[in-house]
């Protein structure tokens, strides 16, 4: 039997891709551009029982699909910008407290209202410095329709895996173009199910190592009590502000991502094997990039592209190796320099890093990106 | 017989944080006395709070709690409760956090008129912070940041509620501790969004700076400015000048409930489909 | 390379981003071939530029944006002003002849006929206008056949509007055969 396809935009599969994830709670606001994520739930969330609410405000909206996390949900929100900076203060409370949930962010331009309809790429380092205090991050860059519809899955996996806040952020280019999508059979792609508590409820800890860096979360209204606050707490969930604990669990906090790195980091590599000019590119950026690429392969250049497909944890084990091998990197992205640094820092000097920086609403096109790669020398 | 508060109560996690003299404790005890009448199962209820010295009361009872960020308590349990309608969702925490930060959150839970039960407990002020005036903070009044006295009109908190849209709004005080349990045992029963609002005292960083020379100064304001509802009737304007109702101030139970009204939602989009 | 650019432009509220999804639904899943649709909008529901624009390819498509324009439909003077600077040499230009008066010089075809008044007219409904001139592109590219785009418009819009929107289809795709001829 021939699969399902259909012809949708960016934010459409998204909303496709969480119903596959098994989302069955979804709470956002209104916001340019990713509405399309709240029209279509408000639709089939309820055709499966599901739950779709239009919260009063953006936080609001991240409150109550944390609160419906405790509950067991599987959750979603969906945002920009404006929105994502009014969500910090909850993604923080969702990382210190560990409950899964997934924030779609679509990014448009900024700062403030920016420009509401027009691509930026500028949000990344919202995911990861946003919200106040250290915390662990993790956060997916789709570049097609397709992938779209697959990050989706992958990050309501990754923050019931690692018991944490998953941000999915594509830019307003792949959210709102329309593309086919080939929709996975049921069970093709692996769904994670929460890691739920082996031990009776009198025994249970919400923060119990001893289950290891992600301990089991039970349900509020599954027979087991517990309590849960956004004060540094002790393994029973309760306030603590013993200096040897709180160090021990921010730094296990922490270390959920980043010990596990290799589980988390997805990347594309093309046309790296001889590369002397490399691009990396992430979102819409990469496929004026790959456009460029093989414009410069066709002229003799040795160009290739590394694309980022988790902006966050950075793949700085594969920048730091590129950077020994090549003669320079070439950075192209919808904001003032934001990769580039990250890219800086992990090539360590080794080889020159230029950027390409457009915040005027337009994408930055394949000439732009051929042209910057013939000035490495 | 001694009412067994323990049945309710963590074991471990008392003494509580509560200044001698502050009222949060009893309505603590008012609320754990409305549980036991109406025999909540402590698994099948949700505690909520945001942040404040009011909202530390979920640590102290025995079920699923929940001490969230500053003003989001309403947010949250919207969450939960959308999520496991079954559960009980009690809502507890002071004037700042509910009706300042967390303003928003409560006029839309009481538009939606969603069924659970909100406990405000009103010290006029922001006691966890050192005593900054809060929207309830009564006018003229001195507050760590009011040295001049206080600019700011006050919300009527059981008003606010009404007029959003909340459909079961009583007012108690800590003074009169034996209607506390009555008052919130009868919110929970009620279908819909309802508010209880507990007029409260703060000796720490209200009282000492507003005159009262001791506690027992600032439960005898509550007990001379409650009026209860039914003697209210009988009362002229100028005798009810300077006083506050209590009791049962409003119920409406015509209103649809939210959670039941999106249950016909997910029927009419199943049967769409 | 096979990539084939349109661009359909005009005010916001003809139609025309509906018009482009249309055929990159044509191409991408009745077709067989790959597409990509893509557009940029104002704050304006109603009125202001609005254009969609669509590449058709055998292969995978990268840039998803326009680069050099194969066919250009404009339904407004504003539109047809703003967005001929890319048009190909030897690209196709289709405009509403009532509304785009003052034509561009340069080295492509330009194809004209009276859109709006065509849906108004022998259609019956000026609504579908945008389903004319999806028609008469589809003719003028030759990028999905009549058949692949006929399927893609009715499988796009309400079952009450299938005959409708199957004659302005027929219509604007005949119309710009004897245009073109």
């Amino acid at each position: 039997m021939s699969k399902k396809v259909a012809f949708l935009q960016g934010n459409e599969a998204a909303a496709h891709g969480a119903l596959y994830a098994g989302c069955n709670f979804f709470a956002g606001y209104p916001i340019t551009p990713s509405t399309e994520v709240s029209e279509v739930l408000s639709a089939e969330l309820p055709k499966i029982g599901g739950k779709f609410m239009q919260m009063e405000d953006e936080i609001a909206a991240m409150a109550a699909i944390l609160g419906a996390s405790l509950t067991g949900a599987k959750v979603l929100t969906s945002t920009s910008g404006p929105g994502l900076s009014l969500k910090q203060e909850l993604i923080g409370y969702g990382c210190i407290a560990e409950i899964p949930c997934v924030v779609y962010n679509v990014m448009r331009g900024g700062p403030s209202t920016g420009m509401p309809t027009g691509p930026s790429q500028s949000d990344v380092m919202c995911a990861k410095w946003g919200t106040h205090g250290d915390h662990p991050a993790i956060c997916l860059v789709p570049a097609s329709v397709q992938e779209t519809y697959e990050e989706i899955i992958r990050a309501f996996n990754l923050s019931e895996k690692y018991r944490t806040p998953v941000m999915v952020m594509p830019d307003e280019i792949v959210a709102h173009m329309r593309e086919r999508v080939v929709f996975p059979e049921q069970g093709e792609i692996g769904v994670v199910p929460r890691k739920s508590p082996t031990v009776p409820p009198e025994q249970y800890k919400p923060y119990d190592t001893s289950f290891g860096d992600v301990p089991p979360l039970a349900a509020f209204g599954s027979g087991y009590k517990f309590h849960v606050t956004g004060l540094n707490k002790a393994a029973d969930g309760f306030p603590t502000t013993k200096a040897s604990l709180v160090q021990a669990e921010e730094e296990r906090q922490v270390r959920k991502v980043d010990a596990n790195v290799d589980d988390i980091v997805t990347f594309e590599e093309y046309m790296l094997d001889d590369a002397e000019v490399v691009v990396v590119a992430y979102g819409s950026t990469s496929r004026s990039a790959r456009y460029a690429v093989n414009v410069a392969r066709e002229q003799g250049i040795k160009a290739g592209m590394f694309r980022i497909k988790t902006f966050w944890p950075f793949p700085d084990k594969q920048i730091k190796a590129l950077a020994g091998k090549v003669k320079g990197f070439v950075i192209p992205e919808m904001n003032l320099g934001m990769c580039s640094l990250e890219i800086e820092r992990c090539a360590q000097g080794k080889a020159p890093v230029l950027g390409i920086f457009r915040v005027d609403g337009e994408p930055i096109n394949p000439d732009q990106i051929l042209d910057k790669i013939k000035e490495v020398k | 017989m001694a009412f067994d508060y323990d049945k309710y109560l963590r074991p471990g996690k008392l003494p509580h944080i509560w200044c001698p003299g502050c009222g949060h404790g009893i309505v603590m005890k008012g609320l754990i006395r409305a549980m036991d009448t109406l025999n909540l199962k402590k698994e099948e209820t949700a505690v909520v709070s945001g942040i404040g010295c009011a909202s530390r009361l979920p640590g102290y009872i025995d079920c699923c709690t929940l001490h969230t960020a500053h003003g989001r308590a309403a947010a949250f349990a919207t969450g939960v409760k959308m999520a496991k309608p079954e559960m009980n969702v009690i809502l507890v925490g002071g004037d700042g956090d509910g009706t300042a930060i967390g303003g928003n959150h409560f006029i839309h839970a009481c538009r939606r008129n969603i069924n659970m039960t909100y406990i405000i407990m009103n010290n006029y002020i922001y006691g966890m912070t050192g005593g900054q005036f809060s929207p309830c903070t009564p006018t003229g009044a001195k507050a760590s940041t009011t040295p001049y006295g206080n600019p700011d009109p006050g919300f009527d908190i059981a008003k606010l509620a009404i007029g959003a849209g909340a459909t079961f709004v009583a007012r108690g005080t800590a003074f009169h501790a034996n209607q506390i349990d009555k008052l919130i045992a009868e919110a929970i029963q009620h279908k819909g969004f309802s508010v209880v609002e507990i007029l409260d005292d703060c000796p720490t960083t209200y009282g000492r700076r507003n005159k009262y020379k001791s506690v027992i100064e600032m439960m005898n304001r509550l007990k001379e400015v409650a009026v209860p509802v039914k003697a209210a009737e009988k009362m002229t304007a100028e005798q009810l000048q300077g006083k506050v109702l209590t009791g049962v101030l409003y119920k409406d139970e015509t209103k649809p409930e939210y959670t039941a009204e999106y249950a016909k939602v997910i029927e009419r989009a199943t049967a769409a489909k | 390379m096979s990539r084939y650019e349109l661009r359909f432009s005009g005010a916001g509220g003809q139609g025309l981003i509906t018009a482009g999804i249309i055929m990159a639904k044509a191409a991408s899943i009745y077709e067989g071939k790959q597409a990509v649709q893509s557009q940029s909008y104002g704050p304006e529901a109603r009125g202001g530029a609005s254009k969609s624009e669509v590449i058709i390819s055998d292969g995978p498509i990268d840039y998803p944006k326009a680069t050099s324009v194969d066919a250009l439909l404009a339904m407004t003077q504003e539109a047809c002003d703003k967005y001929t600077h890319d048009l190909k040499s030897g690209g196709i230009l289709l405009v509403d002849s009532d509304l785009v008066t003052n034509l561009p010089k340069g080295n492509f075809k330009i194809v004209s006929f009276p859109i709006i008044n065509t849906a108004k007219n022998d259609v019956g409904r000026e609504i579908v206008a945008n389903i004319v001139a999806l028609g008469a592109m589809v003719a003028l590219t030759g990028q999905v056949s009549r058949e692949n785009a006929e399927k893609a418009v009715l499988s796009s819009v309400p079952e009450a509007f299938i005959e409708l929107n199957r004659k302005a289809f027929s219509i604007g795709y005949e119309k710009a055969m004897a245009a073109n001829a």
